[in-house]
């Protein structure tokens, strides 16, 4: 199936271009009047691997030196698929494939490791955090907009945990920041039954906190931001840290288990499967 | 509430319209994977429509083995 570019191409086409702008190959951002802007577009969906992951290790970097003058930070996707369907599943397969698996198995503790730096640092910016995304937003990029304070979501965004199906765990640091953000209940659902559900039920829950329009996210995220530009900057700093915990201990803790489930047969099996389906991606369970 | 046929459909209205094809070239019974040429994001599209215009909420994992419109509705009926 091929994706389209540009589902929020309206949008994009309004960003001004501003000191801070960087292009990659997977993402790009910049930063205007206050608001960092993280474009994801690495087709089919940005699933997230080797180069997404250098590429958003530059944008923690650069994150640190543009938050200081600014007061939001929007993360998207430019892509129709969907905001992110995850981590790279074809890649991790064929990687590990050519490795022994010790060396596969500290090669992912590595990854891991390297992307849940970058994770934390965006969960806890001095700055307020929006996720505007539509469609696919499974598994590692479901959470990546769980790393953000707010989700605006349009009316065909789904979310998803699919990492039981592949005999894993998510290993991106959702299952802590879930559980710290809606409970446990909700944590057991998604995650035992690797099924999505749709933007309405994830406002209806709490996870969402604006419903809108198909295509209509980004520009409802970039209205948020303006209003999120009128309050004392360093109260608002002062306010997330109080209400935000980050869950150091859990994070740590998923990192181990999911490395002590990857080493397994179920993983192998699963992930073959995956990338052996005719679907060119395979997200019905 | 609904009848099974009524929800049927309303089932192939609404995927005539999601993937731009006349209603007169969807049957009931019809694998709509083929049919439409669809995968299996589209279908997830094709989900979140049906739970969004029906107002339930349809878990994924029940269409596993569901390829025909009549089975679709058989599913979705039983949620109304």
């Amino acid at each position: 199936m091929a994706s389209t570019k540009n589902i929020n191409l309206n949008e994009a086409k309004t960003r001004p271009k501003a000191p801070g702008h960087h292009a990659g190959s997977a993402l790009s951002w910049s930063s205007n009047d206050g608001v960092i802007e993280l474009a994801l577009h690495r087709e089919p969906c940005n699933e997230l691997g080797s180069t997404s992951l250098e590429e958003l290790e530059q944008f923690a970097t650069a994150l640190q030196q543009m938050q200081g003058a600014a007061h939001a930070l929007i993360i998207y996707s430019e892509l129709k698929a969907g905001f992110c369907a995850g981590a790279d599943l074809r890649e991790l397969y064929h990687r590990s494939r050519a490795m022994a698996k010790a060396e596969a198995a500290k090669a992912v503790r590595d990854f891991l490791e390297r992307i849940h730096r970058v994770l934390n640092l965006v969960d806890a910016a001095p700055l307020t955090t929006i996720a505007a995304v539509h469609g696919v937003t499974f598994g590692g990029g479901f959470e990546l907009a769980l790393t953000c304070d707010l989700i605006i979501a349009d009316k065909m965004a789904r979310f998803c945990f699919p990492e039981l199906r592949l005999g894993l765990i998510p290993g991106f640091g959702g299952i802590p920041r879930l559980k710290r953000d809606l409970g446990n209940a909700v944590v057991r659902d998604l995650l035992l039954t690797g099924r999505s559900f749709n933007a309405t039920k994830a406002q209806q829950i709490g996870l969402v906190s604006q419903l809108v329009g198909e295509g209509e996210a980004l520009r409802a995220a970039r209205a948020t931001a303006a209003q999120l530009g009128k309050f004392d900057r360093a109260t608002a700093v002062a306010a997330k840290k109080f209400i935000k915990p980050i869950p150091h201990d859990e994070l740590r803790h998923e990192i181990d288990l999911f490395c002590q489930l990857f080493v397994s047969p179920a993983v192998e099996s699963g992930l073959r499967k995956f990338v052996d389906s005719a679907d060119t991606q395979p997200y019905l369970p | 509430m609904p009848t099974s046929e009524q929800t049927l459909q309303e089932i192939i209205k609404l995927a005539a319209t999601q993937f731009k094809v006349s209603q007169e070239k969807l049957s009931p019974d019809d694998d709509f994977f083929k049919t439409l040429g669809i995968d299996s994001l589209q279908a997830l599209d094709l989900l979140t429509k049906l739970e969004n215009h029906f107002k339930i909420e349809l878990p994924d994992y029940e269409l596993q083995g569901v390829s025909d419109f009549r089975t679709l509705a058989a599913r979705i009926q039983a949620r109304l």
